[in-house]
């Protein structure tokens, strides 16, 4: 029995333990068919798709950065430098990486300043900006503002302190209308860069030269990425760089603008508005170039704020148009000479044919007067320049007929882009009949009334023009009708190879004017400066030249209306217009001047335009206060003929 | 000198004493293997390394201890251990600190403990007892009560939520009922039964779960967030290509594109490194730890001691088989370690523990004391 029943213990012990071991054999083969599974898996991504994940891993590892190249200079023909480039370190948020960028910054200006202004900047290039990796928030961080995050850098994935490259420019509001200013790339920048096909180009590169040479010469003055191929971590912060493609830094544009040059002429202007442009008439070349008031282009480099750009943009005196090439002016009596050349070579008047001046032109019923009362009396060609006769120019007008003036004073640029190397020129208005038509849609105003012709003579009515097209019609007239295209850049330097490429000159036109009949209006032109309304600021100049004042109306006067200065909205005042050359042989300099609102020409422009002059052809510099510049001489208020 | 000697051989010898050459052996090569894994994956440093060897210390003297207790003795801790681990967890559901989302620590001032990893060896031990008291009379019962005794902390755990040691004390009490004899027909039953529940299952799952298991099937649905962790240990085994890309050489890595790279991650590291040729090497040398640990519960005297020691193996290779799945990418990312390979202390313990099981009813396979 107890035999019986341990063999049944026994027995029984040895079924389960058999049972047992069966399960740890089914248990073996499970753990093997797991393991089967594990080890398929692995072969399958380590020999059938090993090239595919070899190659996301190398994609992960490596990155390709784009390095992007140093800006070129901008140099004044001397060498001085108005544009370069300065290190300073930026605190940039990636807003890809940053979840909630309005407590980012909250929590970014516990540890460092971040002021009001900062804020609305960053919120504008975020409106303005695509795809950009990093937006600044923060601008030339100090060093200890640098150390100050950097402590604390863990708080903050996504915000970054980076080293970039800043625009500055030396002169301030010096010129500020010939470099113009560069600003961040936006949206619409893409697309055009996109467009031009140049946007693998402009990867790495925020900045874009927005107007003036930083725009018209972006192409020389941005040069070529680089890029490197940058082992990186998980972060996406680099490691190491393997393979480097050095950026190559744009080239150096060297002007044929005489910075001092500019200072003088700007500072002549003192406060008043306006522009001056000065032509070398045998190249073209631009050797001042004014527009009056100017602005700091280093507000624009780090993105200007909101509020500055309201003011700058809100002002009466719109500091940021660049009125020498967009600014339209009528140009006075600054026409005569022009019109004398197209009554001499178009045989409507010769150097004797004289008139009697009774201070009045009668045409159909209406008096166009003369600014001087009762005449000039007797006046040729030549006086009709030196004492500037309007009676003398209304009837030639109504001789010559629209359709001759436009014909011929269109052939020295009046009314058409003089083509310098800025952007945003406007064309101004050489007054026509087609141009009528053209330009009004009411059909009582398409029609020209032969009455609107009269005024087009003294450089009134339709008439309206740049400045830059003036001066380039004056030194096309002082290089005997070569027109040369205005430019402001003489050369472009390649800074890597050291190669120079010099801008030649370009003839855009060359006019056939008879030499005998150039020689009388530069005459006359002298005359003008030697006894005529030019002779107060040039009478004792120590070099010969050629100049004529001009008063361009800004407000209409009824008939028999006196103009008088002082009852007259300063804004309302007429402009004040000068062109000059010198010397009278082979001239140097061709210039204009306007200043806005300045009354007679032969007052405030003369001047300006004197002081230019006599530094540039005698290195004189003016020693007292802006505007103060004139010679001696009485300032009584004579009826000045204008 | 010669006595001193001769008494510190002695020691030697008593320490020794029962132990399992090739056991050891097998737990040795794997921890050398984790500790050059884990200096590679600090990007050289030693600190990690050291801190490790602690563990190993620390873990080793509980190996030893476990060794020291027959399992006769072990059965009379299997109700206690139990009970105050179930205490523990649900001490954690009421009181628990709550770390990264997940309420599993207990402060219990001093330190804080993690309950949920203790249960790992007081479920087998727990179940195994039960089974041995009633030995000859197993019933279907008495595996409901199993199943019962195996639930309630395994749904404390997942509750907390840990779906990583869920998965690991569910299975180990799942392989203790099947080594008791679980009939078949109800086994099969069961399966059917657990996989009609699968539906209702998904809907108790957290979202991040849910997640989890969905970016499984298509880690690109959230390549930086949950799908992340595979994508990238999945291009770092898949990059590693026959031979590997050599110790300390392996990029993924070395850039910390890994998350969790020392501990849960570790096998992502040894796989691009040494490669299709270190994988299958491993799996080798886990493969004869689980034929050791079966060999022993084999030829183990008692049915408590089988259960046990089939339960602890048949547990490493849980670790080792979801830990390995998740990181290429076939199981979802649940925090199971690499088993003797992954840094941290705690898993560290309860594994040497585990093989201090093993080599207790290794040491007294002979005695029949029933």
């Amino acid at each position: 029995m107890i035999g019986n029943l341990r063999g049944a213990e026994i027995r029984d012990h040895e079924r389960e333990l058999h049972h047992f071991k069966f399960r740890v054999g089914v248990a073996g083969v499970a753990v093997l068919l797991a393991f089967t599974l594990l080890a398929a898996r692995f072969i399958y991504l380590q020999v059938v798709q090993h090239k595919t994940y070899a190659s996301k891993a190398e994609d992960n590892r490596i990155s390709i950065v784009p390095v992007p190249p140093n800006r070129g200079l901008i140099l004044d023909r001397n060498g001085v430098v108005l544009a370069h480039n300065y290190s300073a370190y930026t605190l940039e948020i990636f807003p890809a990486r940053v979840t909630d960028l309005d407590r980012t910054i909250q929590a970014l200006s516990e540890y460092l300043e971040v002021q009001p202004k900062d804020r609305a900047r960053f919120r504008k290039l975020l409106a303005e900006t695509r795809n950009a990796e990093s937006l600044p928030i923060r601008t030339r961080l100090s060093d200890e503002e640098v150390a100050r995050f950097a402590a604390n850098r863990f708080r903050f994935p996504g915000v970054e302190v980076k080293a970039r490259l800043f625009r500055q420019y030396p002169q301030g509001d010096l010129a500020s209308h010939v470099v113009g200013y560069i600003g961040r790339i936006n949206t619409r920048d893409q697309e055009k860069l996109a467009e031009l096909g140049v946007d693998a180009n402009y990867r790495g590169t925020d900045f874009i030269g927005r107007t003036g040479l930083e725009a018209s010469y972006q192409q020389e003055l941005h040069g070529s990425t680089g890029f490197e191929q940058v082992e990186i971590d998980a972060a996406g912060r680099g490691i190491r760089t393997l393979v480097r493609t050095p950026a190559q830094a744009g080239n150096n544009v060297t002007l044929t603008l005489d910075i001092k040059l500019q200072q003088i002429a700007e500072e002549a202007f003192g406060a008043r508005r306006g522009a001056l442009v000065a032509i070398e008439p045998s190249t073209g070349g631009v050797l001042a170039f004014v527009s009056k008031p100017g602005f700091d282009p280093n507000q624009f480099v780090d993105g200007i704020d909101p509020q500055s750009w309201g003011e700058l943009n809100n002002s009466p005196d719109r500091p940021l148009t660049n009125r020498a090439i967009a600014g339209i002016y009528p140009p006075g009596s600054t026409f005569k000479p022009f019109m004398a050349m197209a009554a001499l070579e178009l045989g409507k008047r010769t150097p004797t044919s004289a008139i009697s001046d009774p201070g009045y032109f009668e045409f159909g019923g209406r008096r166009f007067r003369d600014s001087k009362p009762g005449g000039h009396g007797h006046v040729d060609l030549y006086k009709s320049i030196v004492v500037s006769s309007d009676t003398f120019y209304y009837r030639l007008a109504n001789d010559m007929g629209i359709d001759a003036i436009a014909g011929y004073i269109g052939k020295f640029g009046f009314g058409s882009k003089s083509g310098i190397d800025l952007e945003g020129e406007a064309a101004g208005v050489l007054p026509s009949p087609e141009w009528k038509q053209r330009r009004f849609a009411k059909p009582e105003q398409r029609k020209w009334y032969a009455g609107e012709t009269i005024s087009i003579g003294i450089g009134q009515g339709y008439n309206a023009y740049t400045p830059v097209q003036i001066a380039l019609a004056m030194a096309t007239l002082a290089a005997n009708g070569d027109m040369y295209r205005p430019r402001l850049v003489q050369h472009i330097d390649d800074v890597r190879t050291g190669e120079r490429r010099h801008l030649e000159p370009v003839l855009q036109r060359r006019l056939a004017l008879k030499p005998e009949n150039v020689e009388f209006v530069k005459r006359a032109m002298a005359g003008v400066n030697i006894e005529g309304t030019g002779a107060r600021s040039f009478g004792n100049a120590q070099y010969s030249s050629g100049g004529k004042t001009g008063t361009a109306q800004v407000i209409g006067m009824k008939q028999g209306e006196k103009y008088d200065e002082k009852k007259i909205n300063e804004r309302h005042r007429d402009h004040s217009l000068f062109i000059v050359f010198a010397p009278l042989e082979s001239p140097r300099i061709a210039l204009m001047v306007i200043v806005e609102n300045g009354g007679f020409g032969a007052r405030a422009a003369a001047p300006i335009a004197r002081t230019v002059l006599d530094y540039y052809l005698l290195g004189k510099v003016p020693a007292a206060a802006p505007g103060a510049a004139a010679p001696a001489g009485e300032d009584e208020e004579e009826a000045e003929s204008d | 000198m010669d006595a001193a000697l001769l008494s510190l051989r002695r020691i030697v010898a008593r320490l020794g004493e029962g132990l399992d050459g090739p056991l050891l052996a097998i737990t040795a090569l794997l921890v050398g293997i984790g500790l050059a894994a884990l200096y590679s994956a600090s990007n050289e440093a030693l600190g990690r390394v050291n801190a490790q060897l602690v563990n190993l210390v620390v873990a080793l003297g509980a190996m030893w201890v476990m060794g020291q207790i027959a399992p006769q003795t072990l059965m009379r801790f299997a109700v206690p251990a139990y009970l105050v681990g179930l205490a523990l967890l649900v001490a954690v559901a009421l009181f628990g600190d709550i770390v990264n989302g997940a309420r599993r620590w207990l402060d219990v001032g001093v330190t804080r403990i993690q309950p949920s990893e203790a249960m790992k060896l007081a479920l087998p031990l727990m179940l195994a007892w039960y089974f041995h008291r009633n030995e000859s009379v197993l019933r279907l019962r008495d595996f409901v009560i199993a199943a019962v005794l195996l639930l309630v902390p395994v749904l404390l755990i997942a509750r907390q939520p840990d779906l990583g040691t869920a998965v690991l004390v569910g299975a180990v009490g799942f392989y203790a009922i099947f080594f008791a004899g679980i009939g078949w027909k109800v086994l099969t039953s069961l399966g059917i039964a657990g996989l009609a529940s699968l539906a209702p299952l998904w809907g108790m799952l957290h979202d991040y779960q849910r997640h989890r298991v969905l970016t499984l099937l298509d880690p690109s649905r959230d390549p930086l967030g949950a799908g992340y962790h595979t994508i990238q240990s999945t291009i770092a085994v898949g990059s590693g290509g026959i031979t590997g890309k050599g110790w300390l050489r392996g990029t993924q890595t070395h850039l910390d594109f890994i998350p969790e790279q020392h501990t849960d991650f570790i096998f992502a590291v040894y796989s691009e490194e040494f490669g299709l040729i270190g994988n299958l090497v491993l799996l080798g040398i886990y493969l004869a730890l689980i034929a050791r640990g079966l060999m022993i519960a084999a030829n183990a005297p008692t049915f408590f001691a089988r259960l046990l020691a089939a339960s602890v193996t048949l547990m490493f290779f849980t670790y080792a088989f979801v830990n390995m799945g998740m990181v290429s990418g076939i199981l979802p990312v649940v925090g199971v370690p690499l088993p003797f390979i992954s840094y941290g202390g705690t898993a560290l313990v309860t594994l040497f523990m585990g093989i201090g099981i093993l080599l207790s009813v290794h040491r007294h396979r002979k005695l029949v004391q029933t």
